[in-house]
Protein backbone atom coordinates (compact mmCIF):
# COMPACT_ATOMS: atom_id res chain seq x y z
CA UNK A 1 0.00 0.00 0.00
CA UNK A 2 2.65 2.09 0.74
CA UNK A 3 6.22 3.54 -0.16
CA UNK A 4 7.46 3.74 3.25
CA UNK A 5 10.07 1.56 4.67
CA UNK A 6 10.45 -0.77 7.36
CA UNK A 7 12.71 1.42 9.59
CA UNK A 8 10.01 4.32 8.90
CA UNK A 9 7.77 2.53 11.33
CA UNK A 10 8.00 3.60 15.02
CA UNK A 11 5.14 1.75 16.03
CA UNK A 12 2.98 -1.73 15.60
CA UNK A 13 0.17 -3.46 16.53
CA UNK A 14 0.29 -6.35 18.75
CA UNK A 15 4.09 -6.34 18.32
CA UNK A 16 6.16 -5.68 21.87
CA UNK A 17 9.12 -3.48 20.16
CA UNK A 18 11.96 -3.97 22.50
CA UNK A 19 14.72 -2.03 20.47
CA UNK A 20 15.10 1.85 21.19
CA UNK A 21 12.21 3.31 18.92
CA UNK A 22 13.50 4.59 15.83
CA UNK A 23 14.33 8.08 15.69
CA UNK A 24 11.10 10.11 14.82
CA UNK A 25 11.32 12.31 11.93
CA UNK A 26 9.71 15.68 10.97
CA UNK A 27 5.93 15.09 12.24
CA UNK A 28 3.34 15.94 9.25
CA UNK A 29 0.28 17.17 9.42
CA UNK A 30 -3.06 18.09 7.71
CA UNK A 31 -4.88 21.21 8.55
CA UNK A 32 -8.26 21.40 7.57
CA UNK A 33 -10.00 24.83 8.54
CA UNK A 34 -13.81 24.85 8.36
CA UNK A 35 -14.28 28.41 7.53
CA UNK A 36 -12.75 28.61 4.26
CA UNK A 37 -14.83 25.30 3.13
CA UNK A 38 -17.63 25.48 0.40
CA UNK A 39 -18.38 21.77 0.49
CA UNK A 40 -17.60 21.12 -3.32
CA UNK A 41 -16.24 17.58 -2.31
CA UNK A 42 -13.65 17.66 -4.71
CA UNK A 43 -11.30 16.15 -1.84
CA UNK A 44 -14.04 13.47 -1.88
CA UNK A 45 -13.59 13.22 -5.28
CA UNK A 46 -10.02 13.68 -5.18
CA UNK A 47 -9.85 10.78 -2.54
CA UNK A 48 -11.91 8.37 -4.52
CA UNK A 49 -9.41 8.95 -8.19
CA UNK A 50 -6.14 8.93 -6.15
CA UNK A 51 -7.24 5.29 -4.37
CA UNK A 52 -8.91 4.18 -6.96
CA UNK A 53 -12.44 3.61 -4.99
CA UNK A 54 -16.12 3.55 -6.17
CA UNK A 55 -18.82 4.52 -3.91
CA UNK A 56 -22.41 3.10 -5.34
CA UNK A 57 -25.12 5.08 -6.12
CA UNK A 58 -26.65 5.55 -2.57
CA UNK A 59 -30.01 7.22 -2.14
CA UNK A 60 -31.08 10.99 -1.56
CA UNK A 61 -32.94 11.56 1.64
CA UNK A 62 -32.41 15.24 1.19
CA UNK A 63 -29.33 15.97 2.92
CA UNK A 64 -26.02 17.02 1.50
CA UNK A 65 -24.28 14.10 3.08
CA UNK A 66 -23.44 11.86 0.26
CA UNK A 67 -22.71 9.06 0.99
CA UNK A 68 -24.60 8.80 4.41
CA UNK A 69 -21.62 7.68 6.34
CA UNK A 70 -18.05 6.75 5.52
CA UNK A 71 -17.36 3.45 4.04
CA UNK A 72 -14.75 1.03 3.31
CA UNK A 73 -14.82 2.60 0.11
CA UNK A 74 -15.20 6.37 1.42
CA UNK A 75 -12.62 7.82 3.77
CA UNK A 76 -13.00 11.13 3.57
CA UNK A 77 -16.51 12.70 4.02
CA UNK A 78 -18.25 16.29 4.31
CA UNK A 79 -20.69 16.33 6.59
CA UNK A 80 -22.84 19.53 6.89
CA UNK A 81 -24.69 20.90 9.89
CA UNK A 82 -27.32 23.72 9.82
CA UNK A 83 -26.63 25.55 12.78
CA UNK A 84 -28.56 28.58 14.27
CA UNK A 85 -26.28 30.51 16.69
CA UNK A 86 -28.68 31.83 19.57
CA UNK A 87 -25.85 34.66 20.16
CA UNK A 88 -26.07 36.04 16.62
CA UNK A 89 -29.47 34.71 15.79
CA UNK A 90 -27.43 33.61 12.03
CA UNK A 91 -28.03 30.51 10.47
CA UNK A 92 -24.52 29.00 10.16
CA UNK A 93 -23.80 26.14 7.69
CA UNK A 94 -21.25 24.22 9.28
CA UNK A 95 -19.32 21.94 6.89
CA UNK A 96 -16.18 19.17 8.32
CA UNK A 97 -13.96 17.07 6.21
CA UNK A 98 -14.49 14.13 8.23
CA UNK A 99 -11.89 10.89 8.13
CA UNK A 100 -8.88 9.68 10.13
CA UNK A 101 -7.13 12.33 12.30
CA UNK A 102 -4.17 10.18 12.70
CA UNK A 103 -3.57 10.36 16.43
CA UNK A 104 -0.37 10.67 18.16
CA UNK A 105 -1.69 7.61 20.36
CA UNK A 106 -3.93 5.57 17.80
CA UNK A 107 -6.37 3.58 19.67
CA UNK A 108 -6.94 1.32 16.37
CA UNK A 109 -3.33 0.76 16.99
CA UNK A 110 -3.92 -0.26 20.27
CA UNK A 111 -6.95 -2.29 20.08
CA UNK A 112 -5.31 -4.53 16.92
CA UNK A 113 -4.92 -8.02 17.56
CA UNK A 114 -2.93 -8.63 14.00
CA UNK A 115 0.82 -7.92 14.29
CA UNK A 116 1.94 -5.38 12.40
CA UNK A 117 -1.84 -4.86 10.52
CA UNK A 118 -1.76 -0.93 11.87
CA UNK A 119 1.32 1.04 11.84
CA UNK A 120 2.37 4.44 13.03
CA UNK A 121 5.76 5.97 10.53
CA UNK A 122 8.25 7.98 11.94
CA UNK A 123 6.43 11.29 10.44
CA UNK A 124 3.00 10.38 12.45
CA UNK A 125 1.22 8.85 10.10
CA UNK A 126 -1.06 5.92 11.41
CA UNK A 127 -1.41 3.32 8.06
CA UNK A 128 -3.04 -0.03 7.78
CA UNK A 129 -1.16 -2.83 5.72
CA UNK A 130 -3.86 -4.72 4.46
CA UNK A 131 -2.07 -7.45 4.11
CA UNK A 132 -1.48 -8.04 7.56
CA UNK A 133 -5.28 -7.08 8.54
CA UNK A 134 -7.65 -10.36 9.74
CA UNK A 135 -10.60 -7.78 9.39
CA UNK A 136 -11.71 -8.59 13.49
CA UNK A 137 -12.98 -4.96 13.68
CA UNK A 138 -11.26 -4.39 16.95
CA UNK A 139 -9.54 -1.04 15.04
CA UNK A 140 -13.16 0.13 15.15
CA UNK A 141 -13.84 -0.03 18.59
CA UNK A 142 -10.35 1.16 19.62
CA UNK A 143 -11.03 4.38 17.39
CA UNK A 144 -12.28 7.30 19.41
CA UNK A 145 -13.58 8.81 15.92
CA UNK A 146 -15.40 6.43 14.58
CA UNK A 147 -13.26 5.92 11.42
CA UNK A 148 -12.17 2.88 10.23
CA UNK A 149 -14.75 0.71 8.47
CA UNK A 150 -14.56 -3.15 7.54
CA UNK A 151 -15.28 -3.93 4.07
CA UNK A 152 -17.90 -6.87 3.84
CA UNK A 153 -16.45 -7.82 0.19
CA UNK A 154 -12.33 -8.34 1.28
CA UNK A 155 -13.25 -8.14 5.38
CA UNK A 156 -10.04 -5.56 5.79
CA UNK A 157 -10.42 -2.67 7.32
CA UNK A 158 -9.87 0.77 5.49
CA UNK A 159 -9.16 4.01 6.13
CA UNK A 160 -7.82 7.23 5.01
CA UNK A 161 -4.03 6.84 4.82
CA UNK A 162 -2.99 10.23 4.41
CA UNK A 163 -2.04 9.39 1.01
CA UNK A 164 0.91 7.85 2.65
CA UNK A 165 2.16 6.38 -0.67
CA UNK A 166 2.10 9.60 -2.40
CA UNK A 167 3.89 11.50 0.63
CA UNK A 168 6.82 9.16 -0.02
CA UNK A 169 7.22 10.65 -3.25
CA UNK A 170 6.94 13.83 -1.96
CA UNK A 171 3.76 14.98 -3.01
CA UNK A 172 0.76 16.04 -1.01
CA UNK A 173 -2.16 14.42 0.33
CA UNK A 174 -4.32 14.34 -2.74
CA UNK A 175 -7.36 15.84 -0.86
CA UNK A 176 -5.17 19.13 -0.29
CA UNK A 177 -4.03 18.90 -3.60
CA UNK A 178 -7.82 19.33 -5.03
CA UNK A 179 -9.05 22.00 -2.75
CA UNK A 180 -9.82 24.74 -4.89
CA UNK A 181 -9.97 27.49 -1.65
CA UNK A 182 -7.03 25.78 0.72
CA UNK A 183 -9.11 24.74 3.26
CA UNK A 184 -7.19 21.58 3.36
CA UNK A 185 -3.42 22.80 4.07
CA UNK A 186 -0.76 20.17 3.83
CA UNK A 187 2.96 20.38 5.67
CA UNK A 188 5.38 19.88 8.59
CA UNK A 189 3.06 20.00 12.25
CA UNK A 190 5.36 22.55 13.38
CA UNK A 191 4.14 25.05 9.98
CA UNK A 192 0.36 23.96 10.25
CA UNK A 193 0.11 24.58 13.70
CA UNK A 194 1.57 28.12 12.83
CA UNK A 195 -0.59 28.46 9.94
CA UNK A 196 -3.41 27.81 12.16
CA UNK A 197 -2.45 30.51 14.27
CA UNK A 198 -2.89 33.06 11.66
CA UNK A 199 -6.22 31.84 10.50
CA UNK A 200 -7.39 31.71 14.26
CA UNK A 201 -6.49 35.72 14.18
CA UNK A 202 -8.36 36.47 10.65
CA UNK A 203 -11.27 34.22 12.54
CA UNK A 204 -11.20 36.54 15.91
CA UNK A 205 -10.58 39.64 13.74
CA UNK A 206 -14.24 38.86 12.06
CA UNK A 207 -15.65 38.43 15.11
CA UNK A 208 -15.25 34.43 15.85
CA UNK A 209 -14.00 34.90 19.35
CA UNK A 210 -14.53 31.41 20.38
CA UNK A 211 -12.51 30.23 16.86
CA UNK A 212 -9.43 28.20 17.98
CA UNK A 213 -7.33 25.06 16.65
CA UNK A 214 -8.50 21.36 16.68
CA UNK A 215 -5.38 19.43 18.15
CA UNK A 216 -6.95 17.41 21.03
CA UNK A 217 -4.40 16.24 24.10
CA UNK A 218 -6.33 13.85 25.02
CA UNK A 219 -5.36 10.95 21.95
CA UNK A 220 -1.47 13.06 22.18
CA UNK A 221 -2.59 15.49 19.58
CA UNK A 222 -3.57 14.57 15.63
CA UNK A 223 -2.22 14.76 12.51
CA UNK A 224 -5.00 15.95 11.08
CA UNK A 225 -6.30 19.25 12.51
CA UNK A 226 -9.13 21.44 12.25
CA UNK A 227 -9.23 25.43 12.41
CA UNK A 228 -12.95 25.63 14.05
CA UNK A 229 -15.04 28.70 14.24
CA UNK A 230 -16.14 27.39 17.74
CA UNK A 231 -13.75 25.93 18.99
CA UNK A 232 -15.68 25.82 22.29
CA UNK A 233 -17.92 23.13 20.79
CA UNK A 234 -16.54 21.04 18.49
CA UNK A 235 -20.07 19.05 19.06
CA UNK A 236 -21.67 21.59 16.59
CA UNK A 237 -19.60 20.16 13.13
CA UNK A 238 -21.34 16.87 13.06
CA UNK A 239 -20.63 15.59 16.77
CA UNK A 240 -16.81 15.92 16.53
CA UNK A 241 -15.57 14.73 19.39
CA UNK A 242 -15.02 17.21 22.41
CA UNK A 243 -12.66 15.69 24.07
CA UNK A 244 -11.71 12.40 22.82
CA UNK A 245 -9.61 10.24 24.67
CA UNK A 246 -9.17 5.68 23.84
CA UNK A 247 -12.28 4.90 25.77
CA UNK A 248 -11.42 3.33 29.21
CA UNK A 249 -12.90 0.06 28.24
CA UNK A 250 -10.35 -0.59 25.62
CA UNK A 251 -7.55 0.71 28.03
CA UNK A 252 -8.49 -1.78 30.02
CA UNK A 253 -9.34 -4.36 27.77
CA UNK A 254 -5.99 -4.26 25.70
CA UNK A 255 -4.41 -3.55 29.27
CA UNK A 256 -4.56 -4.96 32.81
CA UNK A 257 -7.43 -7.70 31.91
CA UNK A 258 -4.71 -9.18 29.19
CA UNK A 259 -1.95 -9.17 31.95
CA UNK A 260 -4.50 -10.64 34.33
CA UNK A 261 -5.16 -13.13 32.21
CA UNK A 262 -2.45 -14.56 31.14
CA UNK A 263 -0.82 -14.94 34.93
CA UNK A 264 -4.55 -16.29 36.37
CA UNK A 265 -4.31 -19.04 33.74
CA UNK A 266 -0.50 -19.36 34.32
CA UNK A 267 -1.09 -19.50 38.01
CA UNK A 268 -4.33 -22.46 37.50
CA UNK A 269 -1.80 -24.41 35.65
CA UNK A 270 1.57 -24.06 37.65
CA UNK A 271 -1.47 -24.67 40.43
CA UNK A 272 -2.34 -28.10 38.99
CA UNK A 273 1.27 -29.15 37.91
CA UNK A 274 2.85 -28.48 41.60
CA UNK A 275 -0.17 -30.40 43.33
CA UNK A 276 0.63 -33.02 41.04
CA UNK A 277 4.05 -33.28 42.02
CA UNK A 278 3.31 -32.90 45.87
CA UNK A 279 0.34 -34.89 46.22
CA UNK A 280 0.64 -37.54 44.01
CA UNK A 281 -2.42 -39.01 41.74
CA UNK A 282 -5.81 -39.84 44.03
CA UNK A 283 -6.03 -43.30 42.98
CA UNK A 284 -8.50 -46.00 43.73
CA UNK A 285 -7.61 -48.78 46.25
CA UNK A 286 -7.90 -52.62 46.28
CA UNK A 287 -10.32 -52.30 49.21
CA UNK A 288 -12.46 -49.61 47.57
CA UNK A 289 -13.11 -52.35 44.59
CA UNK A 290 -13.32 -55.22 47.02
CA UNK A 291 -16.14 -52.67 49.06
CA UNK A 292 -18.20 -52.00 45.87
CA UNK A 293 -18.18 -55.81 44.64
CA UNK A 294 -19.17 -56.62 48.46
CA UNK A 295 -21.96 -54.10 47.56
CA UNK A 296 -22.69 -54.98 44.18
CA UNK A 297 -23.35 -58.62 45.26
CA UNK A 298 -25.96 -57.96 47.88
CA UNK A 299 -23.25 -59.28 50.33
CA UNK A 300 -22.93 -57.85 53.98
CA UNK B 1 -19.78 -59.52 30.72
CA UNK B 2 -16.54 -61.29 30.40
CA UNK B 3 -15.61 -59.98 33.69
CA UNK B 4 -17.78 -61.70 35.61
CA UNK B 5 -15.76 -65.18 35.48
CA UNK B 6 -12.74 -63.10 36.70
CA UNK B 7 -13.04 -62.86 40.43
CA UNK B 8 -10.05 -60.20 40.41
CA UNK B 9 -11.85 -57.68 37.68
CA UNK B 10 -13.43 -55.10 38.95
CA UNK B 11 -17.18 -54.36 39.14
CA UNK B 12 -17.70 -52.40 36.17
CA UNK B 13 -20.56 -49.57 36.55
CA UNK B 14 -22.21 -47.38 33.84
CA UNK B 15 -21.86 -43.74 34.34
CA UNK B 16 -22.18 -41.88 31.06
CA UNK B 17 -24.62 -43.32 27.92
CA UNK B 18 -23.01 -42.91 24.23
CA UNK B 19 -25.04 -40.32 23.71
CA UNK B 20 -24.07 -38.08 26.85
CA UNK B 21 -20.67 -38.72 25.79
CA UNK B 22 -20.94 -37.59 22.09
CA UNK B 23 -22.84 -34.54 23.28
CA UNK B 24 -19.62 -33.85 25.79
CA UNK B 25 -17.26 -34.50 23.40
CA UNK B 26 -18.29 -32.23 20.71
CA UNK B 27 -18.46 -29.61 23.44
CA UNK B 28 -14.53 -30.61 24.61
CA UNK B 29 -13.65 -30.29 21.30
CA UNK B 30 -15.31 -26.99 19.87
CA UNK B 31 -14.03 -25.58 23.22
CA UNK B 32 -10.27 -26.13 22.84
CA UNK B 33 -10.72 -24.82 19.26
CA UNK B 34 -12.10 -21.83 20.71
CA UNK B 35 -9.24 -21.91 23.26
CA UNK B 36 -6.55 -21.67 20.51
CA UNK B 37 -8.36 -19.50 18.47
CA UNK B 38 -9.46 -17.11 20.73
CA UNK B 39 -6.31 -17.61 22.85
CA UNK B 40 -4.50 -16.51 19.66
CA UNK B 41 -5.92 -12.40 19.28
CA UNK B 42 -6.07 -12.21 23.18
CA UNK B 43 -2.28 -11.45 23.02
CA UNK B 44 0.35 -10.85 20.96
CA UNK B 45 2.77 -13.63 22.34
CA UNK B 46 -0.24 -16.12 21.58
CA UNK B 47 -0.32 -14.78 17.70
CA UNK B 48 1.09 -17.86 16.41
CA UNK B 49 -1.55 -20.24 17.46
CA UNK B 50 -3.59 -18.90 14.51
CA UNK B 51 -0.96 -21.28 12.64
CA UNK B 52 -3.21 -24.15 13.62
CA UNK B 53 -5.91 -22.59 11.60
CA UNK B 54 -4.32 -21.54 8.86
CA UNK B 55 -3.97 -17.58 10.30
CA UNK B 56 -5.54 -14.75 11.39
CA UNK B 57 -7.92 -14.33 8.82
CA UNK B 58 -9.51 -18.09 9.21
CA UNK B 59 -9.94 -17.80 13.04
CA UNK B 60 -11.65 -14.48 12.88
CA UNK B 61 -14.53 -16.37 11.00
CA UNK B 62 -14.27 -19.73 12.48
CA UNK B 63 -14.04 -18.85 15.73
CA UNK B 64 -17.68 -17.56 16.12
CA UNK B 65 -19.16 -20.69 14.36
CA UNK B 66 -17.15 -23.01 16.40
CA UNK B 67 -18.46 -20.97 19.30
CA UNK B 68 -22.13 -21.59 17.90
CA UNK B 69 -21.44 -25.16 17.93
CA UNK B 70 -20.07 -24.91 21.25
CA UNK B 71 -23.30 -23.12 22.43
CA UNK B 72 -25.76 -25.58 20.99
CA UNK B 73 -23.35 -28.68 22.68
CA UNK B 74 -23.24 -26.73 26.13
CA UNK B 75 -27.49 -26.03 26.71
CA UNK B 76 -28.22 -29.58 26.07
CA UNK B 77 -25.49 -31.28 27.76
CA UNK B 78 -26.76 -28.31 30.75
CA UNK B 79 -30.33 -30.01 29.94
CA UNK B 80 -29.14 -33.20 30.66
CA UNK B 81 -27.12 -32.71 33.44
CA UNK B 82 -29.48 -30.92 35.10
CA UNK B 83 -31.07 -32.76 37.69
CA UNK B 84 -28.03 -34.15 38.84
CA UNK B 85 -26.16 -30.92 39.90
CA UNK B 86 -28.70 -29.42 41.79
CA UNK B 87 -27.29 -28.08 44.98
CA UNK B 88 -27.89 -29.97 48.14
CA UNK B 89 -26.79 -29.91 51.76
CA UNK B 90 -24.38 -32.27 51.68
CA UNK B 91 -22.17 -29.85 49.11
CA UNK B 92 -21.50 -27.35 51.59
CA UNK B 93 -20.50 -30.02 54.10
CA UNK B 94 -18.21 -31.28 51.13
CA UNK B 95 -16.63 -27.71 50.31
CA UNK B 96 -16.26 -27.36 53.88
CA UNK B 97 -13.55 -30.06 54.03
CA UNK B 98 -12.00 -28.66 50.39
CA UNK B 99 -8.50 -29.50 52.60
CA UNK B 100 -9.19 -33.19 52.47
CA UNK B 101 -10.34 -32.73 49.00
CA UNK B 102 -7.14 -31.61 47.90
CA UNK B 103 -5.33 -33.92 49.93
CA UNK B 104 -6.96 -37.08 48.27
CA UNK B 105 -8.81 -38.44 51.46
CA UNK B 106 -11.70 -39.43 50.33
CA UNK B 107 -12.44 -41.32 53.81
CA UNK B 108 -13.00 -37.74 55.59
CA UNK B 109 -15.53 -36.46 53.26
CA UNK B 110 -19.51 -36.90 53.22
CA UNK B 111 -21.12 -39.58 50.90
CA UNK B 112 -21.83 -37.98 47.73
CA UNK B 113 -24.34 -38.52 44.66
CA UNK B 114 -23.15 -38.48 40.79
CA UNK B 115 -21.76 -35.09 41.30
CA UNK B 116 -19.60 -33.35 44.11
CA UNK B 117 -19.80 -29.72 44.86
CA UNK B 118 -16.57 -29.19 43.13
CA UNK B 119 -18.39 -30.63 40.00
CA UNK B 120 -21.35 -28.87 40.44
CA UNK B 121 -19.44 -25.72 40.80
CA UNK B 122 -17.94 -26.43 37.34
CA UNK B 123 -21.35 -27.19 35.79
CA UNK B 124 -22.62 -23.90 37.46
CA UNK B 125 -19.64 -21.40 36.14
CA UNK B 126 -19.86 -22.14 32.75
CA UNK B 127 -23.89 -22.45 32.66
CA UNK B 128 -23.36 -18.70 33.86
CA UNK B 129 -20.27 -17.86 31.71
CA UNK B 130 -21.27 -20.02 28.43
CA UNK B 131 -24.28 -17.60 27.87
CA UNK B 132 -22.01 -14.66 28.29
CA UNK B 133 -19.71 -15.51 25.85
CA UNK B 134 -22.43 -16.31 23.31
CA UNK B 135 -23.88 -12.78 23.92
CA UNK B 136 -20.89 -10.83 24.18
CA UNK B 137 -19.09 -12.98 21.03
CA UNK B 138 -22.38 -11.57 18.89
CA UNK B 139 -21.58 -8.26 19.86
CA UNK B 140 -18.11 -8.70 18.32
CA UNK B 141 -18.76 -10.75 15.27
CA UNK B 142 -19.26 -8.49 12.27
CA UNK B 143 -21.83 -10.50 10.66
CA UNK B 144 -23.42 -11.76 13.67
CA UNK B 145 -24.14 -9.04 14.92
CA UNK B 146 -25.69 -7.63 11.55
CA UNK B 147 -27.84 -10.30 11.61
CA UNK B 148 -28.79 -9.91 15.26
CA UNK B 149 -29.44 -6.34 14.44
CA UNK B 150 -31.86 -6.71 11.60
CA UNK B 151 -33.80 -9.65 13.70
CA UNK B 152 -34.42 -7.80 16.70
CA UNK B 153 -34.42 -4.45 15.35
CA UNK B 154 -31.92 -2.70 17.76
CA UNK B 155 -28.14 -0.74 17.06
CA UNK B 156 -25.31 -1.70 19.60
CA UNK B 157 -23.62 1.38 20.53
CA UNK B 158 -19.85 1.86 20.32
CA UNK B 159 -19.47 1.40 23.78
CA UNK B 160 -21.59 -1.63 23.99
CA UNK B 161 -19.30 -3.09 21.75
CA UNK B 162 -16.36 -2.21 23.35
CA UNK B 163 -18.11 -3.81 26.58
CA UNK B 164 -18.79 -6.90 25.18
CA UNK B 165 -14.77 -7.12 23.84
CA UNK B 166 -13.91 -6.54 27.24
CA UNK B 167 -16.34 -8.92 28.88
CA UNK B 168 -16.04 -11.63 26.10
CA UNK B 169 -11.96 -11.58 27.43
CA UNK B 170 -12.88 -12.32 31.26
CA UNK B 171 -15.53 -14.75 30.76
CA UNK B 172 -13.01 -16.50 28.38
CA UNK B 173 -10.15 -16.44 30.89
CA UNK B 174 -12.41 -17.29 33.59
CA UNK B 175 -14.00 -19.92 31.57
CA UNK B 176 -10.45 -21.17 30.46
CA UNK B 177 -8.99 -21.10 34.25
CA UNK B 178 -12.21 -23.34 35.42
CA UNK B 179 -12.08 -25.80 32.09
CA UNK B 180 -8.20 -26.07 33.41
CA UNK B 181 -9.60 -27.20 36.70
CA UNK B 182 -11.99 -29.62 35.37
CA UNK B 183 -9.29 -31.68 33.12
CA UNK B 184 -6.95 -31.52 35.71
CA UNK B 185 -9.25 -33.14 38.36
CA UNK B 186 -9.98 -35.86 35.23
CA UNK B 187 -6.21 -36.81 35.30
CA UNK B 188 -5.77 -36.39 39.36
CA UNK B 189 -8.74 -38.39 40.41
CA UNK B 190 -7.21 -42.06 38.57
CA UNK B 191 -10.51 -44.28 36.68
CA UNK B 192 -12.29 -40.85 36.14
CA UNK B 193 -11.26 -40.79 32.40
CA UNK B 194 -12.84 -44.11 31.69
CA UNK B 195 -16.51 -42.00 32.47
CA UNK B 196 -16.03 -40.19 29.25
CA UNK B 197 -14.30 -42.62 26.73
CA UNK B 198 -15.91 -45.86 27.50
CA UNK B 199 -18.79 -44.84 29.58
CA UNK B 200 -17.84 -46.80 32.09
CA UNK B 201 -16.14 -46.33 35.71
CA UNK B 202 -14.78 -49.34 38.48
CA UNK B 203 -17.17 -50.31 41.31
CA UNK B 204 -14.12 -48.98 43.37
CA UNK B 205 -13.98 -45.41 41.99
CA UNK B 206 -17.64 -45.20 42.55
CA UNK B 207 -17.04 -46.55 46.21
CA UNK B 208 -14.25 -44.00 47.09
CA UNK B 209 -15.67 -40.80 45.53
CA UNK B 210 -19.81 -40.96 44.77
CA UNK B 211 -20.86 -43.49 47.40
CA UNK B 212 -23.91 -42.74 47.21
CA UNK B 213 -24.06 -42.42 43.75
CA UNK B 214 -22.85 -46.15 43.60
CA UNK B 215 -25.46 -47.11 46.48
CA UNK B 216 -28.21 -46.01 44.18
CA UNK B 217 -27.02 -47.68 41.08
CA UNK B 218 -26.94 -50.86 42.70
CA UNK B 219 -30.22 -50.75 44.53
CA UNK B 220 -31.89 -49.64 41.65
CA UNK B 221 -30.09 -52.46 39.90
CA UNK B 222 -28.72 -50.75 37.62
CA UNK B 223 -25.24 -52.38 38.27
CA UNK B 224 -24.67 -56.07 37.66
CA UNK B 225 -24.81 -58.52 40.00
CA UNK B 226 -21.40 -60.46 40.11
CA UNK B 227 -22.66 -64.04 41.88
CA UNK B 228 -22.94 -66.60 39.44
CA UNK B 229 -25.95 -67.74 39.80
CA UNK B 230 -26.67 -71.15 40.71
CA UNK B 231 -28.93 -72.05 37.73
CA UNK B 232 -26.13 -71.37 35.62
C1 LIG C 1 -20.19 -19.09 22.74
C2 LIG C 1 -19.97 -18.61 21.56
C3 LIG C 1 -18.83 -17.72 21.19
C4 LIG C 1 -18.89 -16.77 20.21
C5 LIG C 1 -20.08 -16.46 19.31
C6 LIG C 1 -17.60 -16.11 20.17
C7 LIG C 1 -17.25 -15.07 19.32
C8 LIG C 1 -16.07 -14.35 19.35
C9 LIG C 1 -15.74 -13.29 18.45
C10 LIG C 1 -16.63 -12.79 17.32
C11 LIG C 1 -14.50 -12.85 18.78
C12 LIG C 1 -13.72 -11.74 18.08
C13 LIG C 1 -12.74 -12.34 17.13
C14 LIG C 1 -13.42 -12.99 15.95
O1 LIG C 1 -14.11 -12.29 15.19
O2 LIG C 1 -13.25 -14.20 15.81
C15 LIG C 1 -14.05 -13.63 19.91
C16 LIG C 1 -12.84 -13.46 20.56
C17 LIG C 1 -12.39 -14.29 21.58
N1 LIG C 1 -13.03 -15.42 22.07
FE1 LIG C 1 -14.89 -16.01 21.61
N2 LIG C 1 -16.77 -16.66 21.11
C18 LIG C 1 -17.48 -17.66 21.76
C19 LIG C 1 -17.01 -18.51 22.77
C20 LIG C 1 -15.74 -18.45 23.30
C21 LIG C 1 -15.22 -19.37 24.31
C22 LIG C 1 -15.98 -20.54 24.93
C23 LIG C 1 -13.95 -18.97 24.58
C24 LIG C 1 -12.98 -19.56 25.57
C25 LIG C 1 -12.38 -20.67 25.39
C26 LIG C 1 -13.67 -17.81 23.76
C27 LIG C 1 -12.49 -17.11 23.78
C28 LIG C 1 -12.23 -15.97 23.06
C29 LIG C 1 -11.06 -15.17 23.24
C30 LIG C 1 -9.91 -15.42 24.23
C31 LIG C 1 -11.15 -14.12 22.31
C32 LIG C 1 -10.14 -13.01 22.10
C33 LIG C 1 -10.55 -11.87 22.98
C34 LIG C 1 -9.56 -10.74 22.92
O3 LIG C 1 -9.09 -10.41 21.82
O4 LIG C 1 -9.28 -10.19 23.98
N3 LIG C 1 -14.77 -17.52 22.98
N4 LIG C 1 -15.03 -14.54 20.24
S1 LIG D 1 -9.75 -5.30 11.33
FE1 LIG D 1 -7.62 -5.46 10.63
S2 LIG D 1 -6.68 -3.49 11.13
FE2 LIG D 1 -8.62 -3.60 12.27
S3 LIG D 1 -8.01 -4.43 14.27
FE3 LIG D 1 -8.59 -6.22 13.04
S4 LIG D 1 -6.66 -6.90 12.08
FE4 LIG D 1 -6.28 -4.83 12.89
Amino acid sequence: MTSFQPLDVVRKSATVTTAPPPKRDVEVAKLIDVSKCIGCKACQSACLEWNDLKEPVGTNVGVYDNPHDLTPNTWTLMRFTEWENPKSGNLEWLIRKDGCMHCEDPGCLKACPSPGAIVQYANGIVDFQKEHCIGCGYCEKGCPFNIPRISRIDNKAYKCSLCSDRLAIGQQPACAKACPTQAIMFGTKTEMIAQAEKNVGILKSRGFDKAGLYNPPGVGGTHVMYVLHHADQPNLYAGLADNPRISPLIEAWKGVSKYAGMAIIGATALFGALHYLVKGPNEVSGHDEAEAKRLAEGRK
Amino acid sequence: MSTQSDPGAPVKVRRYSGSARLNHWIMAISFVLLLLSGLSLFHPSLFFLSGFFGGGANVRWLHPWIGLVFATGFFLLFLRFLPANLPERTDFTWLGRIGHVLAGRDEYLPEVGKYNAGQKMVFWSQAILVPILLVTGFGLWTPGLEFAEQTFAFKATMDQKRLAALVHAIAAVTAIVIWIIHIYAAIWVRGTMGAMTRGTVTGGWGWRHHRRWLKDEVADGRVENKKPSPAE
